[in-house]
């Protein structure tokens, strides 16, 4: 991952809070509609006590609902996968949850399990659950026919086929699914902390909305996108260590 | 006796994808292989030599007859051959030496043994180096070698190979051949081998059998008699140029044929 990836984007980016920053000071734009990034990066720092509490409870909360998200994915995607006839019963109900109005069972979650962490960790997981799912099943039935055909032919069992062949031959799959499923998570976390919270990056822009102080929110979502990124970085990361993986042994 | 495989009054048909009723592509195949025989098979191409191995290895089941391997009905059944696939199958994010091993341990040999085999086996053949490396950073050639290799440990009686020079160049399938009639006179192993090639047949087989384009049946069985070690000397032969040029003609395609 060298500098020439990184590097076109970041310039993009300053370019563009350069022309935001032009914009608001050339149009004299109020404050509290538009403020300008470098009174949002004043704001970040002198707020930096706050909002790093509320980052870090959602931090907290949206690797909780990941992880269990992720987890969740996986094993039901192996178990849709070597249960016969398990997908084709329950892959189609399984799109169905998606289509479940987060807005509509966030508070539903929070009616039954109360005002705590658990019912937005359960909306993370459930909405984070299903890209991994779906991602995992459609590398588990995508690993080579001839391999396939090897394997049975010297005498793999089944276990044996999944293990040794359709689960590595679906790690490049789980990986992008767990990349989709990192910023939603992110999103999600920041919603369920807008439902009968106290804490968080979500509950903090809701505060700051009802008082006008726009800047507060900018620099909200300017840390809630950093750490979309930084999880995001951090699953690429495994997946450039788990292919050097690959590298290494070559040389060794 | 009991004969390392058995093929009796085979037939295969698969349905037709375009309903134009049951597409056959085996009838009434049957042979035979001799323990320690290394027996070709040839015919052209789709004629349904790959197909016949996929019934061999229990992948497929035959539409009828029946197949033994020594001496048992196999039908159906996986796991009683030693197998090298028509392309080199290995898995991509295992090392070579990692590759033998698994496929020796799914045959039934015990993990260290295999690693031990594995290892001792490829620095045997000029592969010692490429042991922990992984698959894609070698030749074709050297793919084909490890795959070979894999089939050979194999601790099952019974090798079938698909067509294992088939995508190589005309200088490392020689290479190839040479290497392989060496390794098998060593050996002596039973072998069922599958090619597109006249020469390579005549140069490895003891026996080999003609199968028809499809619906493909043997037409014909041939005895190679030329004593072993058997060498690239025995191109020049006139006997085996007489024999080459005997299956030339009956693998010809039947419009070039009139
Ligand atoms: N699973 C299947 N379903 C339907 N038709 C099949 C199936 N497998 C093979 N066939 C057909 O059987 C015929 C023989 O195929 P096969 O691969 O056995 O030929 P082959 O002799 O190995 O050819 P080649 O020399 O090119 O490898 C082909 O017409 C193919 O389309
Ligand atoms: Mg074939």
């Amino acid at each position: 991952m060298g500098n020439k990836r990184i590097l076109p984007p970041v310039l993009v980016l300053a370019l563009f809070l350069l022309i935001w920053q032009a914009a608001v000071a050339l149009f004299q734009v109020d404050a509290y509609l538009l403020p300008s990034p470098i009174a949002i990066a004043k704001q970040i720092y002198d707020e930096h006590e706050q909002l790093l509490r509320h980052l870090l409870a959602t931090l907290g909360m949206t690797l909780l609902g990941f992880g269990a998200g992720a987890l969740l994915g996986f094993v039901l995607a192996g178990l849709l996968h070597l249960i016969p006839g398990a997908k084709a019963g329950f892959y189609p109900l399984l799109v169905l949850t998606q289509n479940v109005p987060l807005m509509a069972l966030g508070p539903l979650l929070v009616l039954w399990f109360g005002f705590g962490t658990l019912p937005r960790v359960i909306l993370i997981t459930l909405v984070t659950f299903f890209p991994v799912a779906v991602a995992m099943l459609t590398g588990l039935m995508q690993s080579d026919e001839k391999l396939v055909n090897y394997l049975r032919m010297i005498g793999a069992s089944k276990r044996k086929l999944f293990w040794r062949l359709e689960l590595p031959s679906s790690v490049p799959h789980l990986f992008s699914g767990l990349k989709i499923a990192a910023s939603y998570s992110v999103i999600t976390a920041i919603y369920a902390e807008s439902i009968g919270s106290s804490k968080g990056l979500g509950y903090y822009i809701l505060l700051a909305q009802r008082g006008f102080e726009t800047a507060n929110v900018f620099a909200a979502i300017a840390l809630i996108v950093l750490l979309s990124l930084v999880m995001f970085g951090a699953i690429a990361l495994a997946e450039h260590l788990y292919n050097r993986g690959k590298v290494k042994g070559e040389t060794s | 006796m009991k004969h390392a495989l058995e093929v009796n009054g085979l037939h295969k048909s698969f349905a037709d994808t375009r309903s134009r009723g049951p597409q056959q592509v085996l009838v009434d195949v049957s042979f035979h292989i001799a323990e320690g025989e290394f027996v070709s098979l040839i015919g052209p191409s789709g004629s349904g030599k790959t197909t016949l191995f996929h019934l061999i290895g229990g992948l497929e089941l035959p539409t009828s007859g029946d197949i033994r391997i020594d001496g048992r009905s196999t039908i159906g059944e996986q796991g009683h051959i030693a197998y090298m696939p028509q392309q080199a199958s290995l898995m991509p994010w295992l090392t070579v030496s990692a590759n033998i091993e698994l496929a020796l341990t799914i045959s039934g040999l015990e993990k260290r043994h295999a690693r031990q085999l594995a290892i001792e086996w490829l620095n045997r053949i000029g592969l010692g180096g490429t042991a922990n490396q992984f698959p894609h950073l070698l030749s074709g050639g050297m793919q084909q070698r490890v795959s070979f290799l894999r089939a050979l440990l194999s601790p099952k009686p019974l090798m079938c190979l698909d067509e294992p020079f088939g995508a190589l160049d005309a200088l490392t399938r020689m290479h190839m051949q040479t290497w392989l009639l060496s390794l098998w006179e060593e050996a002596k192993r039973s072998v069922l081998f599958v090619t597109h090639s006249i020469e390579e047949a005549l140069l490895l087989s003891d026996r080999i059998l003609v199968l028809s384009s499809a619906p493909a049946t043997i037409v014909r069985e041939i005895e190679v008699a030329f004593p072993r070690p058997r060498s690239e000397a025995l191109w020049s032969d006139p006997a085996f140029v007489g024999m080459k040029q005997e299956l030339y003609g009956l693998l010809k395609p039947a419009e070039a044929r009139r």
